[in-house]
């Protein structure tokens, strides 16, 4: 499959048929492989559609009855009326993923700098593979991780931002005495995130033109006003993609929030209380194994709110890669 | 700031005008010791995070003026560019050590024999082991990557070599975006769900935990390898046409050739990416305590759920659940790396040369 390139492998006496096979056969063959292989791609293709398809219609055939449900059957059978339930833990997720988000992104593009452009190239390898490590830590480990060192960790921190910055709305309120806040969940989502994000950044800036590059140093410019005429005009659609890749993970992932907090149905903004707003994942997480009948429908509901907010992150983003020019080699 | 600043020229150094090359350790370690000095004065022990804090900030602000004065504003920013870009990788060490330190610290005292052949099944307290959720693990990821990579990788070959711009492929573009996003735990409720459709209520085993793990995969590998196989130049698939090779031959040894060391790295970060999957295996493929080799019947443990279920259901003593717990951690981590070495030797293997 994978032998090298050369000329022999490319012409088709190689693996064709023998050089005294007909001109006319031969093109039989040729499109016989392309048509098949090319049926075989629109496939693949289409049954993605079709899987997604899946999932939306079993989103909305399953939670409808709690949607069309009177909020009198939902208050005695269910959680109680939607749009209240659901209001607060769709707040929670998009909160926890937006700090996530802000502590995460900027890490992630300077680490991906690190590797591509100021690392020695000897090493820069390794290092990426360090960060890849990070990625090989499952979201059960980081919860584990979250709740019995990283809320133990910070909690003095929360309390002296709570005591000296309270004016900041965010740090007000009364501090939480073990560290289990949104910030520390937020904190954990981030690292999380990082070395996918990362990974997708460093990707994109070491396929920066290297000509353009050169000839900005060449122009005397330093490293830095290289990187940010020559690289980074350049990586942008592939940065959104990997902060998307990021906020798909950050809105979705459940373990880690439901083991590092406890949330309930808050919507607040301040990060250090113990009154955290809970997210959609973790709450159907943590009530769907006791739930039934309409409980059941109702959490999946949740999880169509879930899936409609991550839908509308996507098409947004998708919207500001598509307004920057092409930068594939295939085109 | 057309004209150009004349700086007294000494005649024998090219380095007039550069900050010598002792000022940055110099400055790392006073800036370290000011920290401590600060730090010390506003706790009774200062501790370790608020030091380097302070340190990095007070090394930055002296950087910063000590370049300033010397050598202009541009080399001052390009030094602070410099200096954040690598403070940035060092910060994300810290989780990636604290996390490992703990995992091998607490995780390697029952990593032992009985931790590997042994199951949950009839175990209370101490002792048991996670055979059962290991060999779960292994049956249901690799049953989900096989599922995952071929219809992943045709593709990304339609969207990258046969769409490219077509509405068909703007939709699957647009919907691999979507599926990208699906949150683990909706692809769990999906999984569950079809099953209990076809084989009714409560029929939780090893292959729906597939098709979950599945689904979260499947995009995962298209986004990777389709971006990789844009990058792959048109030079190449030009000069193949041009010697007459047909166009699936072009795709099978050129294109996919030349990428192929990203692909694999690629498939391995998907893999990787569902390995550590807890909540839609949770809620898919179930819990057990027995040891179960078959993908269509009876719940399947698998390592990631057995470690929240370590953890979250605790017996009396938890401190064998804990270690248990951990244990299972530092297993599931070492397998991922595992899969990583393999993955990035293959990779070096076959990797064509390139200018980095």
């Amino acid at each position: 499959m994978t032998r090298p390139v050369t000329h022999e492998t490319v012409t088709e006496s190689g693996d064709q048929g023998g050089p005294g096979v007909q001109a006319t056969a031969a093109d039989d063959k040729r499109r016989v492989g392309d048509s098949v292989f090319r049926l075989l791609a629109t496939g693949s293709g289409l049954t993605i559609l079709v899987i997604l398809a899946l999932v939306a219609a079993f989103l909305v055939i399953q939670g409808s009855p709690a949607l069309l449900a009177p909020a009198e059957t939902l208050k005695t059978q269910g959680y109680g009326e939607f749009a209240a339930w659901v209001a607060p833990f769709a707040f929670g997720t998009v909160w926890a993923a937006i700090l996530a988000l802000a502590m995460a992104v900027p890490v992630a593009i300077g680490i991906a700098l690190f590797i591509s452009h100021y690392a020695p190239r000897a090493i820069a390898q390794p290092l990426g593979y360090v960060i890849d490590l990070l990625a090989a830590v499952p979201s059960v480990v980081f919860g584990l991780w979250g709740t019995s060192v990283l809320a133990v960790a910070t909690q003095p921190l929360y309390l002296w931002l709570n005591t000296h910055l309270s004016w900041i709305p965010f740090f007000g309120g009364q501090a939480s005495g073990t560290g289990r806040t949104i910030l520390t969940a937020a904190v954990v989502l981030a690292v999380m995130v990082l070395p996918i994000t990362t990974s997708m950044c460093r990707e994109v800036f070491l396929q920066a033109p290297r000509l353009h590059e050169e000839a900005a140093l060449a122009l005397g410019a330093t490293r830095w006003e290289m990187i940010r005429m020559a690289v980074l005009p350049f990586a942008r659609p592939g940065i959104v993609a990997a902060v998307m890749l990021g906020l798909g993970r950050a809105l979705g992932e459940t373990m880690a929030v439901a083991m590092v907090m406890s949330g309930g149905r808050n919507i607040t903004f301040q990060v250090l209380t113990s009154n955290n707003p809970n997210t959609i994942a973790a709450t159907i997480a943590q009530n769907f194994p006791e739930a039934f009948g309409l409980k059941t429908n109702q959490l999946v509901a949740a999880g169509l709110i879930l899936f409609l907010i991550t839908l509308v992150v996507n098409m947004l983003a998708r919207w500001i890669v598509a307004r920057r020019a092409e930068y594939s080699g295939a085109n | 700031m057309s004209a150009v600043t004349l700086r007294p020229l000494r005649s024998d150094t090219l380095t007039a005008g550069r900050l010598p090359r002792w000022s940055v350790p110099v400055a790392i370690v006073g800036s370290l010791l000011i920290g401590y000095l600060i730090a010390d004065g506003l706790q009774e022990s200062p501790n370790l995070a608020l030091v380097a804090g302070l340190g990095f900030v007070l090394f930055l602000v002296t950087m910063e003026v000590a370049t300033r004065l010397v050598e202009g504003r541009r080399q001052a920013s390009d030094r602070r560019a410099t200096h954040l870009v690598t403070a940035a990788f060092v910060l994300a060490l810290v989780p990636l050590g604290s996390v490992l330190w703990e995992a091998i610290s607490q995780g390697i005292g029952r990593l032992d024999a009985t931790f590997f052949s042994y199951s949950m099944r009839n175990v209370v307290g101490a002792g048991g082991g996670a055979a059962h959720a290991i060999t779960g693990t292994l049956w249901i990821t690799g049953l989900a990557a096989l599922i995952s990579v071929p219809i992943g990788l045709m593709t990304a070959i339609y969207l990258a070599e046969y769409g490219s711009g077509n509405r068909t492929a703007k939709a699957i573009t647009f919907f691999v975006d979507v599926m990208t996003g699906i949150p683990s735990i909706v692809a769990g409720l999906f999984a569950y769900s079809l099953m209990a459709m076809i084989f009714g209520p409560g029929s939780v085993f090893g292959f729906s935990g597939s098709i979950a793990l599945s689904v979260l995969m499947i995009p995962v590998v298209v986004r990777s390898c389709e971006e990789l196989l844009r990058l792959v130049p048109n030079e190449l698939r030009e000069a193949a046409y041009a010697l007459g090779v047909p166009k699936w031959i072009t795709i099978v040894r050129i294109v996919l050739p030349t990428a192929i060391s990203g692909l694999v790295s690629g498939i391995i970060l998907a893999i990787a990416r569902v390995i550590g999957e807890t909540a839609p295996l949770m809620i898919a493929a179930g819990f057990t305590a027995s040891l179960n080799n078959n993908l269509l019947d009876n719940p399947m443990m698998t390592l990631p759920v057995f470690v929240y279920d370590s953890y979250a259901h605790p017996g009396s003593d938890v401190t064998p659940y804990l270690d248990r717990a951990w244990a299972g951690a530092l297993t599931l981590i070492l397998i991922v790396m595992l899969l990583n070495l393999i993955g990035r030797l293959v990779a070096r293997r076959f990797a064509p040369k390139t200018g980095r």
